[in-house]
């Protein structure tokens, strides 16, 4: 009697592990949403794939493109479909937050040792939300100034001479006196204007009173962003734009830099390619002509000037699809190995450990070393406060440049927006 | 016993017969049938898809809530204060007064002109045809299309303002990058749009008034333009009606065409009609309860002219 009891239990756990086995061998299909433009990176990104898949026989992945403004209008909705993807591109910041904290994503804290394991605590921590992972970082991003070495030859002026704000306000209105266009900027696009606000709010302010803000512990209405807005009003006064800036997208602007109209573009790293494209001759300020400095410091400021402005992007997780074959997908797409190539293709600054040394564009090179030595890499603001605050934060700045409204009044809007999220 | 049964009888076949003739008096011709047969799904509809959406748009706008999860969730009350904001924003002034803009421009350029161009070629013709044709054109094209392209005529670079100021030897101006002209800019662009459909609806109206009547008052001495107010005019009024509430209704939604030409509500917000302000403050910033006490407002804007303009000047077509 007892030993028929026993064939019993044991036939029934020997069916369920075959099932479960079975399971584990059935085809999977791993779908990933990105809004990847290039179609150098997506070849790229694609060898990846077959590789990964050729390594795991019974894993698809399906990389999935949607337009980068499309995707934003419809990831809210799709999140909660059922046509949502297991993975997709994700900014970081606030909204990646918000998602995370509604439970939209899904929590993969206790799968990730292999990601933790390849990827810097640093950029990790731009996914963590609350002590828990809900995907993980890919690239870095700065953002600074890149310059026309020739139109800066042409005007007398040296950028390597360019250390404070002042410097730097000394250098527009020679290039200004020389009868060049100093800067190009997206000014209808409006987020190309906030760099410099927020870029003056880090080096006067400092990160301690940024931390504070966000922990409602200050206000942004403070003196030292107020003294940002001075500092912005000092250099709008020179009136250092391409004319018709407020009407130009950020391409357009990107364009009018790559074709040499303008000696300086305030942008991330990804301007290297845009510019390119934008310019009309197809090669925009190329090879030795391309010269980068970082966002100097200002006098009096409380900034340590090796923080950086730039971006953590990386994945996400949707809710309910944390699951292994997804997990492992995303360990083998970051895995240092394959960090390295993009590295060196030159399309990434990588995140993952070791990686870094892989890039050879001599300004990817300089940027990667830029952010590992920050003592502070600060996401992009209106990423990072999140889609409704972010967005005054760009109104202020371009009306600021405009001289529409007071440095007071500007702080005070955002503080205003910042109270009411 | 038996007697109270019989009462009993008489007073429920009373009772039936009384149901059975008010349903043949009100089921004549099948009339109740026809009601609880076709009403309840077209209620329904309507319901589900008009009414219930106002209502809920009604109650988003007095929470803070981001869309992303149920309201119950994320949402936050805050009684009038999206209100309030919209209402001391200045931004929604312009936007309101921008608006108030279209109308006016339709009003004073726009349904002038149409009608102009309608009298002079109303009358049949192959010449008239292909004018027609051509004044209708701009109306075919996609509103978006038509702000892509007048994207363009305003490039102070390469488009041709840009060829017209190189002509005279100005300054390059960008009409779309300037606070005071990026509106205005765009009103051009809404004339041109539309000036051609209002000419249709007259060209409609106009070859419905009846030839004999022209002819008579021709005869009786009248010159071309006493034919024009006094005949024509007063017997296309109700399309004359018509067209303008078309134009303050379309005023009032007015969206694709400006999304192109200027991002985002144009230089300092300077270009936002009421329709785009709500798009960028209340779903591209996820502000759905902003966004929706935007709606609600504009819903009380449209109900209110609608009630009044069909009670109080539509409702003459009848006298």
């Amino acid at each position: 009697m007892l030993k028929l009891k026993h064939l019993v239990v044991s036939t029934c756990v020997g069916t369920l592990l075959a099932v479960c086995s079975t399971q584990l061998v059935a085809e999977e299909t791993v779908t990933v949403l990105h809004n990847q433009q290039d179609q150098f990176i997506r070849d790229t990104w694609d060898d990846i794939r077959v590789d990964f898949e050729a390594q795991n026989p019974n894993i698809t992945v399906q990389l999935d493109f949607m337009d980068d403004d499309a995707m934003k209008a419809r990831l809210p909705t799709l999140l909660q479909s059922n046509a949502k993807p297991d993975l997709y591109w994700s900014f970081g910041g606030g909204n990646y937050r918000v998602r995370a904290e509604a439970g939209l994503l899904a929590d993969i804290t206790d799968k990730a040792d292999r990601l933790r394991a390849n990827i810097g605590s640093g950029a990790m921590s731009a996914f963590e939300v609350n002590g828990r992972l809900y995907g993980a970082p890919y690239r870095l991003a700065q953002v600074g100034f890149w310059y026309n070495k020739s139109l800066f030859e042409q005007a007398g002026v040296n950028a390597d001479s360019i250390e404070t704000w002042d410097d730097f306000l000394d250098a527009v209105s020679t290039l200004k006196e020389a009868g060049i266009t100093p800067i190009a900027a997206g000014g209808a696009e409006r987020w190309p204007l906030h760099f410099y606000w927020t870029y003056l709010a880090m080096r006067i302010g400092g990160q301690d009173l940024f931390q504070s803000i966000l922990a409602d512990e200050a206000s942004f209405d403070n003196e030292h962003y107020v003294r940002a807005g001075e500092e912005l009003r000092r250099l709008a006064e020179l009136d250092p734009f391409q004319p018709g800036y407020r009407g130009m997208a950020y391409n357009e602007a990107a364009g009018v830099f790559g074709n040499g109209q303008a000696a300086i573009h305030l942008m991330g790293e990804w301007d290297i390619g845009v510019q390119t494209s934008e310019s009309e001759s197809g090669e925009g300020v190329s090879g030795g002509n391309l010269g980068y400095f970082n966002f100097p410091m200002v006098a009096g400021g409380l900034g340590d000037p090796s923080a950086t402005l730039g971006g953590v992007d990386g994945w996400a997780f949707t809710s309910g699809n944390g699951s292994d074959a997804a997990v492992r997908w995303l360990e083998f797409f970051l895995a240092p190995e394959q960090q390295r190539k993009l590295a060196a293709a030159g399309i990434i600054i990588p995140v993952a450990n070791g990686a870094a040394e892989a890039v050879e564009d001599p300004h990817m090179k300089q940027i990667a070393e830029n952010i590992a030595n920050s003592s502070w890499h600060q996401v992009f603001w209106d990423q990072a406060l999140g889609a409704d605050v972010g967005g005054v934060i760009n109104d202020v700045s371009a009306e600021l440049f405009a001289g529409e409204i007071s440095p007071e009044d500007a702080v005070d809007r955002v503080q205003q927006a910042w109270d009411f999220r | 016993m038996k007697s109270v049964d019989i009462a009993l009888e008489a007073q429920r076949t009373g009772r039936l017969s009384a149901v059975k003739e008010w349903l043949y008096r009100h089921n004549t011709g099948g009339r109740l049938s026809t009601l609880l047969l076709f009403i309840p799904p077209a209620l329904m509809v309507f319901t589900l898809l008009v009414i219930l959406p106002i209502a809920e748009s009604g109650v988003y706008s007095f929470y803070r809530w981001n869309g992303f999860t149920a309201l119950s969730d994320s949402g936050r009350w805050v009684g009038w204060r999206n209100f309030q904001f919209i209402l001391q924003d200045p931004v929604f002034h312009q936007a309101v007064w921008n608006t108030a803009k279209i109308v006016l421009i339709s009003l004073l350029i726009q349904l002038p002109l149409a009608m102009m161009l309608a009298l002079s070629i109303a009358s049949k013709g192959s010449l008239n045809t292909l004018f027609r044709l051509v004044y209708f054109l701009p109306f075919i094209l996609a509103d978006v299309v038509a702000g892509l392209i007048w994207r363009f005529i305003y490039d102070g670079n390469f488009g041709l303002v840009a060829a017209f100021t190189q002509l005279f030897g100005m300054e390059s101006f960008y009409p779309l990058a300037d606070r005071d002209w990026a509106f205005n800019a765009i009103l051009v662009v809404v004339v041109w749009k539309y000036f051609g459909y209002h000419m249709m609806i007259y060209i409609a109206g106009l070859q419905s008034v009846p030839n004999d009547l022209v002819e008579a008052a021709r005869l009786d001495g009248a010159s071309r333009l006493q034919i024009i107010f006094r005949i024509k005019l007063p017997l296309i009024m109700p399309a004359i009606r018509l067209s303008i509430f078309f134009s303050v209704i379309g005023a009032l939604q007015f969206f694709e065409m400006a999304m192109p030409l200027v991002t985002s509500g144009g230089p300092s917000g300077s270009a936002h009609t009421i329709v785009t302000y709500l798009y960028e403050f209340g779903i591209v910033r996820s502000r759905i309860g902003f966004g929706s006490a935007v709606a609600v407002l504009l819903f009380v804007m449209c109900a209110i002219f609608a009630f009044i303009y069909q009670r109080f000047v539509m409702a003459r077509n009848t006298a």
